[in-house]
């Protein structure tokens, strides 16, 4: 079967025609993604559920040119052997350590041959890492605790001298039952809890998940919360991309950098905790709209700090781009090819930086991006130096949709009621968040409870792109090559 | 190499000599005499994620940025808990976190000091204790001073920090 006939095969899902739902048995589940792969579809997302959830089931969510495909692979028998479904890592290799995360969460077990822990880490803490044999060939562990202040994770290295032969990662260490504890709340409390998923990309998150929420009930979101939502958005993306490229310097020996985007970053977090009343942004985006106005006097000075900011990371790209010392460290490290990238399936900024050209704001074109027409930044070459030059037309363009933003902003209310949503209905939102898309699924139960929501981070899918990239490289380059694809781990631990 | 030495002396010193806010400027100018008094050295921290979401993370290292400047008050951040005094930590704890933790603080050499970083290292957070969640700090390691706020802003930071290094009862 071809792309159209599956998505002719699927139901629209509640509100939102552009995403549509299959329930397939295993040997469909296998077809749509062999179908789909064929046809360049990219697997946005992995999940399952047991029966607390009413049903054991896993889900896959699909992006393709003809809209956004749901699948869902339901069981009957309760977790064990007889619940191994066909594994999709064959397709969509980042798809195993999805799958590996749904046996240790779920018990759902997929037919991958890697059935070692991921999340859920053995009691006594042992993992078995692939080891790589030869004359010289040694190992370096790092971590979980890492050197700076970031978070923690483990790094295997094996290494001859200072080449690289093979990195190995394990996470799952920030693992704190996050899914678990979305079922505590009801659906207007987990945005809250959905903006600490990966407190970097709280907007993305929030948005997302109230994206899921709305949906579904039909509310129409006041056109200026729309817009405030995604002013946040842009804040967000920008002091992301202004704190790398700060460290991106520093690491690279540039202390310089460090200081000037450090300080652009502090501004611009004054600006933003002057017009949303906090300098990060984790409560801002409600079911409904936006918590707050922004007031008239510091949506003008925030306009005037977008135009600062726009400026100096101007000159400082200057500066950067002369800085031989930089070059040489920045160009051809930790480089995926593009054709690399699509077969790892690369999302995102580190996607874009290596000719995946994908980004939701210009590809769906949601409120208000169908008005506000972000233009999509992308580079081939795909190493150090791509993400750096991305990161800066990132800056430049989220800037100026700030502006327009703040400069066009609509008249009328922030925010709307939102009724409870019928019990098992589904809804799905998608955000491109400053890392890539951000998607949440979230299941309503009765009386406004939450039946199930899983939050899926594009670090998944970058993770493993992140071993690819390191091959060969120097040890003294990862940090380098690490912060340049910045993923995250507690946004992917949950 | 021009363009970047201009840029420098144009932009001059940016360090805020007297914030605004009122605690904030006690606070800055406490502690860089207090941790000279006690330490008369700098006083090193080691920060450790303990399963914290990231929030807390970007503000403590806002306390780098030129504005706040903490190097300028005497306070570095260091790689190894054996060379630190302070260890700040950030929560909730997980599960998988607690013996890392656990391993850092008898890494640290005494006397040392713990603050406990952000709503999740304070009680848990919006995590709560219990399933993968250990909730606060003080559930795993001994807490001298807790920082509440999600995330804390630096100033608050600095004033954990600076309770921490003040003498209080029982201690």
């Amino acid at each position: 079967m071809n792309l159209k006939t599956w998505i002719g095969a699927a139901a629209p899902l509640a509100a939102d025609p552009g995403i549509r739902r299959i329930v397939v048995g295993g040997e469909d589940w296998r077809r749509i993604a062999e179908d789909l792969a064929a046809a360049g579809g990219r697997l946005l997302a992995l999940w399952g559920q047991d029966a607390g959830a009413g049903y054991p089931a896993v889900f896959a969510a699909y992006a393709t040119a003809a809209g956004l495909l749901l699948a869902e692979l339901p069981f009957e028998a309760p977790p064990g052997d007889a619940s191994i479904y066909p594994g999709l890592q064959d397709l969509f290799p980042f798809a195993s350590r999805m799958q590996r995360a749904v046996y240790d969460l779920y018990g759902l077990r997929s037919t991958d041959a890697d059935t070692r822990p991921w999340l859920r880490h053995a009691p006594d803490g042992g993992y078995e890492f692939v080891r790589v044999e030869g004359d010289g060939v040694h190992e370096i562990p790092v971590g979980p605790v890492h050197a700076g202040i970031i978070e923690p994770g483990h790094f295997r290295f094996s290494v001859v001298g200072e080449k690289v032969l093979r990195l190995e990662e394990r996470l799952g260490f920030t693992h704190k039952g996050i899914e678990r504890r979305f079922l505590d709340f009801d659906v207007e409390q987990g945005c809250r809890l959905a903006a600490r998923v990966c407190g970097d990309s709280a907007v993305a998150y929030s948005w997302a998940y109230c994206r899921a929420l709305e949906d579904r009930v039909g509310v129409e979101i006041p056109r200026r919360a729309n817009w405030l939502r995604a002013l946040a958005l842009e804040l967000e993306r920008i002091a992301n991309h202004l704190g790398d490229l700060g460290a991106l310097g520093n690491d690279a020996g540039f202390a310089f950098g460090l200081t000037q985007f450090s300080r652009l970053k502090e501004g611009l977090l004054r600006a933003t905790e002057a017009a949303f009343g906090r300098r990060y942004l984790l409560d801002t985006i409600a079911p409904g709209g936006v918590c707050g106005d922004l007031p008239a006097a510091a949506g003008a000075a925030l306009e005037r700090e977008l135009a600062y900011v726009a400026a100096e990371t101007v000159a400082l790209r200057d500066i950067y781009d002369e800085h031989a010392g930089l070059r040489d460290r920045f160009v051809g490290a930790g480089a995926v090819a593009p054709e690399l990238a699509a077969r790892l399936g690369l999302t995102g900024l580190a996607g874009r930086a290596s000719g995946q050209a994908y980004d939701l704001r210009t590809d769906l074109r949601d409120a208000p991006y169908d008005e506000l027409r972000a233009a999509k930044c992308g580079a081939e070459t795909g190493d150090v130096a791509a993400r750096v030059t991305l990161r800066f037309d990132e800056v430049a363009e989220s800037c100026r949709l700030g502006r327009r933003i703040l400069g066009d902003l609509p008249a009328g209310g922030v925010r709307t009621n939102v009724p409870p949503p019928a019990a098992d209905s589904l809804g799905i939102g998608i955000i491109e968040g400053w890392r890539g898309p951000v998607l949440v699924a979230l299941a309503a139960a009765a009386g406004g409870r939450i039946r199930r929501c899983h939050p899926h981070d594009p670090s998944w899918q970058n993770w493993p792109a992140l071993e690819h990239a390191v091959i060969d490289n120097i040890v003294p380059d990862f940090p380098l090559i690490n912060k340049s694809f910045n993923l995250a781990y507690s946004g992917h631990d949950l | 190499m021009l363009k970047t030495l201009r840029r420098i002396h144009r932009i001059g010193l940016v360090t805020e000599a007297a914030p605004c806010e009122d605690q904030a400027m006690r606070v800055r100018e406490v502690l860089g005499r207090r941790i000279l008094q006690i330490m008369g050295r700098a006083l090193c921290v080691r920060m450790v994620d303990a399963g914290s979401c990231n929030g807390c993370e970007l503000e403590i290292n806002a306390l780098s940025n030129p504005i706040y400047n903490i190097e300028g008050l005497g306070v570095r951040f260091v790689a190894s808990p054996r060379h630190a005094d302070l260890l700040l930590v950030t929560g909730p704890v997980s599960i998988h976190m607690r013996d890392a933790l656990l391993r850092v603080f008898e890494a640290t050499p005494d006397p040392k000091l713990v603050v406990a970083v952000g709503d999740c290292g304070c009680n848990g957070g919006i995590f709560g204790v219990g399933g993968a969640s250990l909730g606060p700090v003080s559930n795993v390691i001994p807490v001298d001073a807790a920082v509440a706020g999600c995330p804390p802003t630096p100033t608050r930071l600095l004033a954990g920090i600076l309770t921490a290094l003040s003498p209080s009862e029982g201690r």
